[in-house]
């Protein structure tokens, strides 16, 4: 085989796994993906026994302990509808009343939402936001 | 002060645009004096932002709250170590500390370049203003650190207590470090395109600012991954977070960059893709800072702010679109000088490597947009988490370590097979012998860990010979003895020997995962004094509650520790003892309570482990503070303390903390074992050691002579010829 | 203090201006241009680099001495090239090689990057 012929068959293989790669990437991507859902879209939209990842805040007063189980309520961050969600799991140092959170949840056959164990992440607080116009000021 | 920063950083945006048009204008004028000019100015920007830092620097020490960014993240009662380097834990002032050392390493490379590369500098000195400029923009228009507020508070907020940590306060500079670092190759590579002067020698020059790139990122994506498992309460030390794998991607490529850059330093080939690899590895950096600040992807690091989005995004699509351009336009000058001799040398393998280290990168990029992807394609939000990226990422990384192994064992340009099979005996042997010792010792499941430990034994053994043998070929020469051999050895070929050692440390990091993400195992369950759990083989028994009132046993300032003494077995023979707690910090809020708010803020978990060459043994407690006894006695203090009296709030507070100890409620525990986890940091370190030896320069002394005579004697033996 | 902050501040600008300002005032020239000759040395080494790591491959066993041979006398051959062209270069720049001693030597046994 000649040299050029050579470097041709190479490159058909190399294109040709990359293409494959790519291909099993997305599909796998699209198939494995949970859905990113605010509360008011989870209640609209949630199928029983499907995953879905809810971001939201963690609505003031709603967070209790009953045992192993974190209960909590997560609201829209613009307010307004909240869900409630039962999490067995380690909870993030950061998590409190007010944080943005998000967490993976199934939810159950009765309606509720229960948070998958361990998936629950807080967004460390916003020390990357803008102030408020009141407090900017040039000396 | 403020007006001295603020005016700093308008200077420095005007010396940026004087440099740009100075630069652009001498070099279409071919005026070599304007272009000096231009890159004193950079010269005066590093000055500029150094006095601008200091300013910031001072403000912090002096706890001079009247700085907003000051009053924001830092306060009086914060540790001296923390408020010096609470200067980049605002957005604000990470801008300020990015421009700054993007000055610093400009200045270097272009004083370097003094009398040099005189066609491409200019237009390096214009791309590295432009990024300045950038930069400060962004301070001067959306995020100024020298921001005051009048009055100024009595007191600062303080450091966020997940920050008041060590490595996660070195984490930030030796990350930025490594991303300004990445903006000179990609300066120097789209300046030698618009030369259209694509020799080797703008690669050679930026060749050590490649590599200390890469190191600086590799020291950065390290100490988050150990801040992440030693001082995080989940016990590992990577999650595939947006942000993790930000910073991920730029080091990758230029893993790729560092080792076909040599196929075109001797061969002249690979051009078109290096200067590719340059360009992606500049804008992936640009990318991993983009990322923190925007808020498009939800991540534990994306900050709800989105005002820096939108500039961000236009420096990226000017960046891909001109980088684009560029690399079509001259491909024609990018024209290989040699082909590949055979797919069977070095080179090839070296390629192979490339292939592998940028179809991670695209791996690790897809599942990390993947949210704006299915957005835009479907409509539709959706994220995939850790076990999609393991599910690619485990193979390609074991494809990786195998041709780490595989490469120093060929030779440059044709290999025989012949030597190799006689060259891969050892590695061959090492890998089978690994493998009959796991099953012998009974490790029969997990064969991905299985296989990488086999692979990684491969690539060890290969190294190591190759450290045997040239040992051995140089002591046949000079008769020195072993350390002395081996010492002058790797002396007189750091690039070689450098890149091996890296690779034995890349083989070790990899046991290390594999094992400790494999054969991991967890318990997560309540305990009470007395009681015990089980995991994997220990016991670990809850022996008593611990309580501190403003003696953080931490020293990271939390007003109230409430942990536990822990005592772990295996079988009857004392392993360890263990004492995690919880710090709860000052809020400021006096909404709270007078008492309340003391212990209000953030908690944080102090984790405790017992780590060992074999295993570590990890454990993090969560308290019960919001126990109905513990709450009467904060909501009775509240009533009756005032808030100007926070002496009063801790003597409530240290009653509290001794009814804790009384009558412990029952705490949440999460015990984690896992083995070899040491061996990340130890094979981290030993990557560490192998860049710096590759980055070391010989002396220039030696340089010269070595140069004077090789040059004549070479002639004269040619000539001989 | 706030005299002292504008005395700074006014110091830095004038730094600033007469270290930008330099070259423009002082009519400041640039020596030869030596980038071809740069670029020369670079291919030089390059190649000095290749003929140690070809040596270092047949010392350690991964070249056959048929082969080390071969890839030997290619590498030289391709130094001599280079040279030629930095001889050629330094004739054209003005400049005569410094006498050298009567010294046999290998190729540099020093990473010299």
């Amino acid at each position: 085989m000649n040299p050029a012929r050579k470097r041709t068959v190479r490159l058909v293989v190399a294109l040709s796994a990359a293409v494959l790669l790519a291909s099993a990437l997305i599909y796998t991507s699209f198939k494995a993906a949970d859905p990113a859902l605010s509360p008011s879209q989870l209640l609209r939209q949630a199928q029983p026994d499907r995953s879905y990842q809810l971001t939201g805040s963690v609505v003031a007063h709603s967070v209790e302990h009953h045992g192993e189980v974190l209960d909590f309520r997560v609201a829209d961050r613009t307010g307004g509808t909240a869900v409630q969600v039962a999490y067995t799991g380690s909870v993030p140092d950061p998590f409190r009343e007010g944080r943005e959170v998000i967490v993976t949840v199934r939810k159950q056959g009765s309606g509720d939402f229960v948070g998958e164990r361990g998936s629950l992440i807080t967004k460390c607080p916003s020390k990357y936001k803008e102030a408020p116009p009141s407090e900017k000021q040039n000396a | 002060m403020a007006v001295l920063g603020r005016s700093c950083l308008l200077l420095g945006l005007v010396v940026c645009a004087y440099g740009i048009g100075a630069s652009l204008y001498g070099a279409r004028t071919t005026q070599p004096q304007w272009v000096e000019s231009a890159r004193r100015s950079v010269y005066a920007l590093a000055l500029i932002l150094t006095v601008a830092i200091a300013v910031l620097e001072i403000a912090f020490l002096r706890n001079d709250f009247v700085f907003n960014t000051v009053a924001d993240t830092s306060s009086r009662t914060t540790p001296t170590f923390y408020r010096a380097a609470a200067v980049w834990a605002s957005q604000e002032g990470s801008l300020l500390l990015w421009a700054w050392l993007l000055s610093l390493w400009s200045s270097l490379v272009l004083f370097l370049t003094r009398r040099r590369l005189r066609e491409v500098v200019p237009y390096a000195i214009a791309i590295l203003l432009g990024f300045g400029s950038f930069f400060i923009s962004l301070m001067v228009f959306y995020a100024n650190p020298f921001q005051t507020t009048t009055p100024a508070p009595a007191e600062g907020v303080g450091l966020d207590p997940l920050l008041r940590f060590p490595t996660m306060m070195i984490h930030p500079p030796m990350l930025y470090s490594g991303y300004t670092l990445c903006m000179i190759p990609l300066a120097f590579g789209i300046g030698a395109l618009i030369a259209r002067r694509v020799d080797a020698e703008w690669i050679r020059v930026i060749r050590r600012f490649s590599l200390a790139a890469w190191l600086f990122l590799g020291i950065g994506i390290l100490l988050g991954a150990r801040w992440s498992y030693s001082e995080l309460g989940w016990g590992g030390y990577w999650g595939w977070d947006p942000v993790e794998n930000a910073s991920l991607m730029p080091w990758l490529t230029g893993t790729a960059f560092l080792h076909s850059l040599m196929i075109q330093e001797k061969r002249g080939m690979l051009k078109v893709w290096n200067v590719s690899l340059v360009l992606a590895t500049g804008t992936l950096a640009i990318m991993g800072t983009f990322l923190v600040r925007s808020g498009i992807l939800s991540s534990i690091h994306a900050f709800g702010g989105a005002t820096l989005g939108v500039p961000f995004v236009c420096l990226i699509g000017a960046l891909i679109g001109g980088s684009i351009y560029l690399v079509v336009s001259r491909r024609e000058m990018l024209r290989s000088e040699h082909r590949l001799d055979s797919l069977f040398s070095r080179e090839s393998f070296f390629m192979a490597n490339n292939l592998v280290l940028v179809a991670l990168c695209f791996v690790i990029f897809w599942g990390t947009y993947f949210p704006l992807i299915s957005e835009a394609l479907t409509g539709q939000e959706a994220s995939v988490g850790p076990p999609w990226f393991d599910r690619y990422t485990v193979p390609l990384a074991l494809v990786l370590v195998l041709l780490s192994g595989i490469g120093p064992v060929i030779a440059w340009r044709r290999a025989t097979f012949a030597n190799a099979r006689r060259n891969f005996v050892v590695p061959i042997g090492a890998a089978l012998v690994t493998l009959t010792a796991l099953l012998a010792v009974g490790i029969t499941q997990k064969p991905l860990a299985i296989t990488m430990f086999c692979c990684a034994a491969f690539a060890l053994a290969s190294v190591g010979q190759e450290f045997f043998r040239g040992v051995r070929a140089r002591r046949a020469m000079t008769h020195d003895a072993p350390p002395i051999a081996l010492l002058a050895l790797v002396r007189r070929n750091r690039r070689r020997y450098g890149g091996y050692v890296v690779h034995m440390g890349m083989a070790v990091l990899f046991i290390g995962v594999a094992a400790s993400s494999s054969f991991r195992h967890q318990t997560e369950l309540g305990l009470s004094p007395g009681q015990s759990a089980k995991v994997g083989p220990y016991t670990i028994r809850y022996v008593r509650p611990t309580a501190h009132v403003v003696n953080d046993p931490a020293h990271t300032g939390s007003t109230l520790n409430l942990g536990a003494v822990l005592n772990v077995t295996k079988g009857s023979r004392h392993v360890a003892t263990l004492h995690p707690s919880q710090g709860y910090y000052d809020s400021s809020d006096p909404t709270q309570g007078s008492v309340g708010h003391l212990i209000g803020g953030q908690a944080v978990s102090h984790i405790s482990m017992s780590a060992g060459v074999t295993r570590d043994i990890w454990s993090a407690i969560e308290p019960d503070i919001s126990a109905p006894p513990l709450q009467k006695i904060i909501n009775a203090a509240n009533k009756t303390i005032p808030l100007v009296r926070p002496d009063e709030g801790l003597l409530a507070l240290a009653y509290m903390a001794g009814a804790y100890l009384r009558h412990p409620p029952p705490a949440q525990f999460n015990f984690i074992d896992s083995p070899l986890v040491m061996w990340i940091w130890i094979g981290g370190l030993i990557v560490l050691a192998g860049g710096l030896i590759v980055l070391w320069p010989a002396p220039s002394t030696v340089r010269g002579r070595v140069r004077a005579l090789a040059r004549v004697g070479l002639a004269r033996r040619l000539a001989r010829a | 203090m706030s005299v002292w902050i504008a005395i700074v501040t006014v110091l830095l600008l004038a730094v600033v201006v007469l270290l930008i300002s330099a070259p423009l005032r002082t009519g400041w020239k640039t020596g030869p241009d030596t980038d071809r000759r740069a670029e020369l040395e670079a291919a030089r080494e390059g190649k000095y680099r290749e003929i140690r790591d070809a040596e270092l491959d047949f010392r350690t066993g991964k070249l056959s001495r048929e082969d080390h041979q071969t890839i030997d006398a290619e590498l030289r051959a391709e130094a001599l090239e280079i040279l030629d062209r930095l001889q050629a270069n330094d004739a054209s720049m003005g400049e005569s090689e410094a006498s050298a001693p009567n010294v046999e030597a290998s190729p540099p046994q020093t990473d010299t990057d």
